[in-house]
């Protein structure tokens, strides 16, 4: 039987060079108060080391945190490297500096939310909460 | 109409190679997933291979940087490496930030290496019962060596440790809880002794009275004398001492010893999950005892008078007797 209670794993990822990880660790941080595990990849971490690191720890989501600029060329390389390990299923989100367009583009493209500077750290822990609830219900018994 | 190809049976996959399969077992494991134990019964046949190291002491200690340098020691002899790695939860919201995994960060790209975080989570038996069948999975898989770090803080910690063929003990100078941990009862589950940092002022020191305590305690022929090494896993210095200690307590135990020690583990494990199941069965909702649950039966007697000791009796020998209703979802979790 499919259980809906389970906690909620999560990866946060810091991909490419910027050296900026309070952002990334205040979620880290949040999403913990909330009641989920959360794993810290630490800094400048391929795409691949992300999502290696997620497979190993079979988390549900994977979220990203940058700030460099480059998550138009780093965010899909992760999706990819998921979705080559067979992970294509996690819930896939970002944040960091990134216009509204690009957000726009990246929804559309295997990401299923990007938070912009601004959003307050508990909805998005409210957010992630309400998405894994939805999952874990429809989840069935194949693995 | 796509049809979904229909996957390969997990343990299949696992004892194929498939380390998916081995993140989702573990996850079965830590949840208490009912199909866990079905898919068990069809790769245990493969456990057994694997060394198993326990390694624990108090935070900050330098153990997962421990376990980094002893995997890097372990790759250079080719052998392949699981790490599990054991975090608190946080008591008030059951969340946890699982931060061994950064110190290990750089055997990520290992395909010889799987790293997986846990989370101690609420109960005591539910840790080492989880930790126990990750450690069962990444064997069957086939890892060469699988480690096991956790934070030495109490009885649930030490169950797990315990369950490993060797036992290593992390304390470093300069933290109050090395003492504490000399005190605590610590020292009794370790079958290697580690003071790391020995960069630091004070290790020698440490090493030596943990050295005297360990004589004190362990004066007699036959028996094997807990060494202290030092090293500083931080440097990277002394690891080769560890690594070596670490042999010396496999050669002592031999393979006849193992054997034995593995067995009487095994016992523990058995008796802890039955008395998980027979607790659950017993305090279910569902009517147990007389038509009524057992909790409802209880205050019953206790109304007329009768006193918590001789309810319990008479609970223990309705169970003995096979009294108590039939218990359905027992024999499916079986
Ligand atoms: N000076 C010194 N610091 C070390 C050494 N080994 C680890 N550390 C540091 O001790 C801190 C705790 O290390 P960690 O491996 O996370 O400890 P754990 O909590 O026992 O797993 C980190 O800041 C390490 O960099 C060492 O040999 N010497
Ligand atoms: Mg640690």
């Amino acid at each position: 039987m499919p259980n809906t209670t389970r906690i909620i794993r999560v990866l946060i990822g810091k991909p490419g060079l910027d050296g900026h990880d309070r952002g990334a660790k205040t979620v880290a941080s949040v999403l913990r108060d909330h009641g989920m595990e959360v794993i810290y990849s630490g800094l400048h971490k391929t795409p691949s080391e992300i999502a290696e690191a997620a497979a190993q720890e079979d988390v549900d989501v994977v979220g990203l945190s940058i700030l460099s600029g480059a998550h138009m060329s780093l965010f899909p390389r992760v999706r990819d490297e998921l979705a080559s390990r067979g992970k294509e299923d996690v819930l896939l989100v970002g944040g960091g500096i990134i216009p509204a367009e690009d957000m726009a583009e990246l929804e559309n493209d295997g990401f299923a939310k990007l938070f912009g500077p601004g959003t307050n750290t508990d909805d998005i822990a409210e957010w992630i909460k309400t998405e894994m609830k939805k999952r874990f219900e429809a989840e069935g018994e194949d693995a | 109409m796509i049809v979904a190809e229909k996957k390969a049976p997990i343990a299949e996959r696992l004892m194929n190679g498939d380390r998916n399969a081995v993140a989702r077992l573990i996850t079965w494991a830590e949840n208490g997933d009912g199909r866990f134990p079905k898919a068990l019964a069809q790769f245990y046949p493969q456990v057994g291979k694997a060394r198993r190291l326990g390694v624990t002491g108090p935070p900050g200690a330098g153990k997962s940087t421990l376990v980094n340098e002893l995997v890097g020691h372990l790759r250079t002899q080719d052998r392949s490496v699981g790490v599990l790695a054991v975090d608190p939860s946080s008591p008030f919201t059951g969340g946890a930030l699982l931060g061994d995994r950064i110190r290990m960060e750089s055997r990520t790209s290992d395909p010889k290496v799987f790293i997986r975080s846990m989370a101690s989570r609420s109960s005591h038996g539910g840790l080492a019962r989880a930790t126990i069948d990750a450690c069962d999975v990444m064997d069957a898989f086939g890892f060469d060596d699988v480690l096991v770090e956790t934070v030495g803080v109490g009885q649930a910690e030490y169950d797990v440790v315990s369950a490993a063929d060797t036992v290593v003990v992390v304390l470093c100078p300069g933290a109050g809880d090395s003492i504490q941990a000399m005190k605590s009862g610590l020292l009794e589950v370790a079958d290697v002794l580690v003071v790391n940092k020995d960069d630091m002022p004070g290790a020698q020191r440490l090493a030596a009275d943990l050295g005297e305590a360990i004589h004190i305690r362990l004066a007699g022929r036959g028996k094997w004398i807990t060494p202290v090494v030092m090293c500083s896993a931080g440097r990277g210095t002394g690891i080769e001492d560890v690594a070596k200690a670490i042999e010396e307590h496999r050669s002592f135990l031999g393979e006849m010893g193992l054997k034995q020690a593995r067995n009487t583990k095994r016992v523990g494990q058995v008796r802890m999950v039955a008395s998980e199941w027979v607790d659950q069965a017993v305090w279910s909702p569902e009517p147990r005892w007389n038509g009524t649950t057992c909790a409802a039966h209880v205050q019953q007697e206790l109304s007329a008078g009768s006193t918590p000791y001789d309810i319990a009796r008479n609970l223990r020998d309705a169970i003995m007797a096979g009294k108590l209703q039939d218990q359905p979802e027992l024999r499916e979790q079986a």
